[in-house]
């Protein structure tokens, strides 16, 4: 445990005194309230509408026409962003051959992978609290219910982790931050958008496929249900992730 | 201490080395001596646990590099070639990440940063960023990240190279300070450097062992003959064949038209005898010099000599 920490607190170091780490949440920032307030405005507008149709004081559902929205689009936002995060991770140290330093260190490689884990999403974390100010407006000037945003928060989290740990994989096949990026920003947009071949894979497949996609699993989080079954999905996808993370580190000191 | 029995690593299908056998006791200052590529840089990886070895076993304190490598890693100190070096941080903060990376308790930290800084002679740029310090500067972080957990052996890795005399001076100096309290295993393609600081040399040519000996022994033995290089104005046919007629001359070799090494047995002193027979041919000399054997030429002559005796 001690020796993740020590891993993680040098990468949090490194990315606190780059410009990246606030380049990355300005612009996760600045797309994220970009998004949010239109969403905003096309509901002040809709409900406008009802109110004058109808004539009656019934409010439409903030919570799944503003909150619901609002997180998936985030979702996505951070499926471009999180590549740019973990794209460092493996491939900078082998680029500057600090690799060696580790790998000459006294602590297990699983030590080594959790702890870059650790700080990726500690980064991540970050970036989604401080984005919280959209959402945490509207409980003051609405009457959102508070439970799905939690869970939706939650559902956030657990997506991000998967795109950390497919973006750790990806940095740790090569040593050049580019193609890390661009590997995993395409191993998570397949995840994401698996869903799309259900139907024409046909019903077995396309139920298996339907289950992998990493949306699939997002929807409940979003409604405001935490079912086991998506829970033990997005860990397991997460551990997996580092698991070949491993495999992939510890067999290229054979080679 | 550290015990080498018969190590191969293959890289693919080319082999890196081949069958190397050797003992290192402990207090031990071994330079490990070798052309680029010769397979010093693997021999070390190996020993710093951080490659396993294709086959063959390497031992250190006892301990097997391969079963036992996490606690074989406390008691070793590496340098890789290119100095594992974060180039965006503080000195004192990167050898305060290292000393916790390999196990210094956190009370104890600040005393071992001191102390490497002290020793490594950084105090002046400790608060300096690493990726803004000279070459010299930053091999000497490299060496002070390799001692920060005072560790009983050092495994520098061409600790000199790229820097400049006057750092490679200050540098050798270090290591000769570091040599009374530690197993030293370093490697160069630069034969002086090896003499001037190690008791025992390795050489290893093509991923074999050429030669394990001590200084001296080495030294004389291939001081077994001399050499002269002869430099003439015009090349006439027969200087080969006069020059073979001196007494004492064993080889002669022509190296350009008009320049030939001249191999000789040993305190021949022939070079009165190859600028009288110049004078008298009139060949016109323009340099007749003592030729000093390059590293090649050892590494030629041990080869060839092994091959002998297999022969």
């Amino acid at each position: 445990m001690k020796n993740i920490w020590i891993v993680a607190k040098r990468d949090l170091g490194s990315s606190f005194n780059s410009p990246v780490f606030y380049c990355l949440t300005t612009v996760f920032l600045v797309l994220n309230g970009f998004i949010f307030v239109n969403i905003l405005n096309f509901f002040s507008l809709q409900s406008f509408q009802v109110q004058q149709q109808r004539g009656a004081n019934i409010g439409l559902n903030l919570n799944e026409m503003v909150i619901e929205p609002s997180l998936q689009n985030m979702a996505v936002i951070l499926l471009l962003i999180i590549p740019l995060v973990t794209m460092r991770s493996f491939a900078e140290e082998k680029k500057s051959k600090t690799f060696a330093l580790l790998l000459s260190s006294p602590i297990h490689l699983g030590e080594i992978i959790f702890g870059k884990f650790l700080a990726c999403m500690i980064i991540i974390g970050l970036m989604i609290i401080l984005s919280v100010y959209s959402i945490g407006y509207l409980i003051f000037v609405g009457q959102p219910e508070i439970g799905p945003i939690f869970t939706g928060y939650l559902g956030m989290f657990l997506m991000a982790g998967c795109y950390v740990s497919m973006g750790l994989f990806a940095s740790s096949l090569t040593d050049n931050q580019i193609v890390a990026a661009a590997t995993s920003f395409g191993l998570a947009l397949l995840m994401w958008i698996l869903g799309w071949a259900t139907h024409a894979a046909g019903p077995e497949l396309g139920q298996l496929l339907e289950y992998l996609a990493l949306v699939t699993h997002l929807e409940p989080f979003l409604k405001g249900l935490i079912n086991s079954s998506d829970l033990v999905y997005y860990f397991s996808f997460i551990l997996f992730g580092l698991f070949l993370t491993h495999r992939v580190l510890e067999s290229s000191r054979w080679r | 201490m550290i015990e080498v029995k018969k190590l191969s690593k293959s890289y693919g299908p080319r082999e890196a080395i081949r069958n190397l056998s050797f003992q290192i006791g402990k207090g031990e200052v071994v330079g490990f001596l070798g052309p680029n590529g010769a397979g010093k840089s693997t021999t070390m990886n190996i020993l710093s646990c951080i490659m396993p070895a294709s086959s063959g076993t390497a031992k250190i304190c006892g301990l097997d590099v391969f079963e036992q490598a996490l606690e074989i890693r406390r008691l070793i100190g590496y340098l890789p070639e290119t100095p594992p070096l974060y180039s965006d941080m503080v000195v004192t903060d990167y050898l305060t990440f290292t000393a916790r990376l390999r196990g210094v308790p956190s009370k104890k930290t600040p005393s071992a940063v001191g102390q490497v800084i002290g020793k490594c002679s950084l105090k002046n740029v400790e608060n300096r960023i690493i990726g803004r310090l000279s070459k010299g500067y930053q091999q000497r972080v490299g060496i002070a990240q390799a001692l920060i957990h005072d560790p009983d052996i050092l495994i520098l890795d061409e600790p000199t190279i790229g820097l400049d005399p006057i750092q490679i001076i200050e540098i050798r100096k270090l290591i000769q300070e570091l040599a009374s309290s530690h197993t030293i295993i370093l490697s160069s393609h630069i034969l002086p450097e090896i003499t001037q600081i190690c008791k025992r040399v390795i050489i290893i040519n093509d991923g074999q062992i050429a030669a394990v000996d001590s200084l001296e022994s080495l030294t004389t033995r291939l001081r077994k003959g001399e050499r002269l290089l002869l430099k003439v104005r015009q090349n006439e046919n027969e200087i080969i064949e006069k020059l073979l007629t001196l007494e004492k001359v064993a080889t002669v070799t022509e190296q350009e038209t008009t320049q030939f090494i001249i191999d000789c047995e040993p305190h021949a002193e022939i070079q009165d005898a190859v600028a009288k027979m110049a004078l008298d041919n009139n060949w016109g000399i323009v340099e007749l010099k003592p030729a000093s054997m390059t590293l090649e030429d050892i590494f030629l002559k041990l080869t060839l000599e092994e091959n002998e005796v297999k022969h």
